[in-house]
């Protein structure tokens, strides 16, 4: 036990650490993974714009990636990352291959989430004279917008899990430390707590993600 | 009003070509309640989604209020939209959104001032009598409490068309009693032209002005209620409209019936409510030398008016019944000699 508090500053270190590659590239795909799903729904056939080129080239390239194991991800991709934040390791070579990893994820989910918005309400608006950038903002994504939560919760946690192998490339975080006191060192104890403490941030994610669906769900 | 000139719809379901619409003329007077009635698939859902070209029509043209809707640009065409209202059988509310923000939202999408928005949304939340209901979301309504607010909705760009798509199927007899007099309400309030489809000939009946019988693509009768009623043509129109008048007669009844006489008919005999009946058929019995029995009667009321169909057996000499159905003629809505195979069951 004595041990543990000597390392609580490694852990809050490396906790720190998981939770700011995990949020910037949650900010980064979430930017970049909405207008892809979008895309994704509204260039399908007998949607609002369809355009059967754009919606086969985008399904193509998610499957490719999506098809790639995060680790391998991220060593195929080394060169892209050095040409774009100019190293591939550490936090900041770990980001940018997160941000690839999870954008098709979010992508593929937001397409989901927005295709259980009621073809229905959107011919609604479409005959009230709505444009499409309306429909878009004001009635796909605001009523898909439990299902967004959701998405973005699972999104979270698979981006978590992703950012502990993160710690293959000495990016740091909480999987790093498992990986050089737990695995290398054989240190049960920081083991352990590494998991548990993986374990609370993934419940406590969840069920934030959970109230947040609940509350945008105006079910009586 | 509406001028829909031989519609043509074809879809492609996978290497099949599916005609929906084989070439449909419709003509919809202002202020005029018009219904479609067909079974399903019959077309009349394409039909009514070509009023406002969410179904665009492979050849024909569609013109509304003197637009011709198919040489617009798309944003002349969402403009033209905006004076078309619709409600749909499973009313398509925002359930992310309360009462008062389902009808408002399309007027902030117009930019309409927040205050003008606010008196609008309560005058039409009153008009549907759902002013308490302003805060609740569409899943705490019942179905006609969710239609109400799906017409206040279509009435929030003050239209001058009102389609209505299967808007009472979904709902118990006794909710769509009450939707179908809202709509006649403001149908008679704004002068309001609604076309409605149904496959239930009591909302025809109750509410509609003038009617088209659709089957396979085409129009296969039109007319006014009145008229479609006591004088149906087509097979499937006797079909509606034996929902409503059962004007059938056993045919062991018919095959006991006795002949006074050379020359015997079966008369379909439609009398208006407000014609008075009783001494129509006794001067029929005491003027002419007939013998009369009845098959069947029924009455109901049409869109207010009560409409009677009876069933006659007339037999008696060639003269004399042929005068008495000239006599019938004249002193009634309306006389059609039928055949036994129309009404026999």
């Amino acid at each position: 036990m004595d041990r543990l508090v000597e390392l609580l500053p490694l852990f809050y270190q490396s906790f720190e650490e998981t939770v700011i590659m995990v949020g910037i590239s949650l900010f980064i795909s979430t930017l970049l993974g909405i207008p892809l799903g979008v895309l994704l729904v509204i260039t399908r056939p007998d949607h609002l714009a369809p355009n059967k080129w754009v919606y086969h080239s985008l399904n193509v390239i998610i499957n490719v990636i999506r098809s790639l194991p995060f680790i391998i991800l991220m060593v195929a991709i080394i060169p892209f990352t050095e040409f774009v934040v100019g190293t591939s390791i550490g936090v900041e070579g770990a980001i940018v291959p997160l941000i690839v990893y999870t954008t098709p994820y979010i992508a593929r989910l937001m397409e989901t989430a927005l295709l259980e918005v009621d073809r229905g309400v959107i011919e609604a608006y479409q005959a009230m004279g709505a444009s499409r950038s309306q429909i878009i903002f004001r009635i796909m994504i605001r009523e898909a917008r439990p299902g967004i939560v959701l998405c973005l919760t699972i999104a979270t946690i698979g981006l978590i899990g992703a950012t502990a192998m993160a710690g293959a490339v000495g990016a740091g975080g909480l999987g790093d430390l498992a990986l050089r006191y737990g695995y290398q060192q054989w240190d049960i104890e920081v083991m352990i707590m590494t998991v548990i403490i993986l374990i609370c941030l993934v419940q406590a994610i969840q069920s934030l993600g959970n109230w947040a669906a609940k509350k945008l769900k105006k079910t009586a | 009003m509406i001028q829909l000139t031989n519609i043509h719809k074809t879809y492609k379901v996978g290497s099949k070509q599916v005609e929906a619409l084989k070439g449909v003329t419709l003509h919809v007077n202002k202020g005029e309640i018009f219904g479609v009635i067909g079974f399903s698939g019959a077309g009349k859902s394409t039909l009514l989604r070509t009023i406002n070209l969410l179904e665009k029509p492979t050849s024909g043209s569609v013109v509304v209020n003197g637009q011709d809707l198919l040489k617009l640009s798309e944003k002349e065409l969402r403009h033209a939209r905006k004076k078309i209202g619709v409600i749909f059988q499973h009313f398509n509310l925002l359930s992310s959104y309360n009462v008062f923000d389902n009808v408002a939202e399309i007027l902030r999408m117009n930019r309409v001032p927040k205050e003008q928005i606010r008196k609008k949304v309560e005058e039409l939340l009153r008009l549907v009598g759902l002013e308490d209901k302003a805060s609740a979301y569409p899943s705490q309504l019942s179905g006609g409490q969710k239609q109400r607010v799906g017409i206040a909705r279509a009435l929030a760009m003050d239209p001058e068309i009102l389609l209505c798509d299967e808007a009472t199927s979904a709902l118990d007899p006794q909710t769509t009693e009450s939707i179908l007099d809202l709509l006649l309400d403001i149908n008679q309030k704004f002068n309001l032209t609604i076309v409605l489809i149904t496959h239930e000939m009591q909302v025809i009946k109750k509410i509609c002005d003038r009617v088209a019988i659709m089957e396979n693509g085409v129009i296969i009768e039109q007319g006014t209620v009145l008229d479609v009623f006591s004088n149906p043509q087509q097979p499937t129109t006797r079909n509606f409209i034996k929902t409503v008048f059962d004007d059938q007669v056993p045919k062991e009844m018919l095959a006991k019936i006795k002949n006074a006489g050379p020359s015997a008919y079966i008369l379909r005999v439609a009398f208006r409510g407000d014609a008075a009946l009783d001494p129509v058929l006794g001067t029929l019995a005491s003027r002419y030398p007939v013998r009369t029995n009845l098959l069947y009667g029924s009455i109901s009321s049409i869109k207010g008016t009560a409409l009677g169909i009876l069933l006659l057996h007339i037999s008696g000499e060639e003269k004399a019944v042929q005068e008495g159905i000239a006599y019938l003629r004249e002193s009634v809505y309306r006389v059609d000699v039928v055949s036994q195979e129309e009404v026999g069951r």
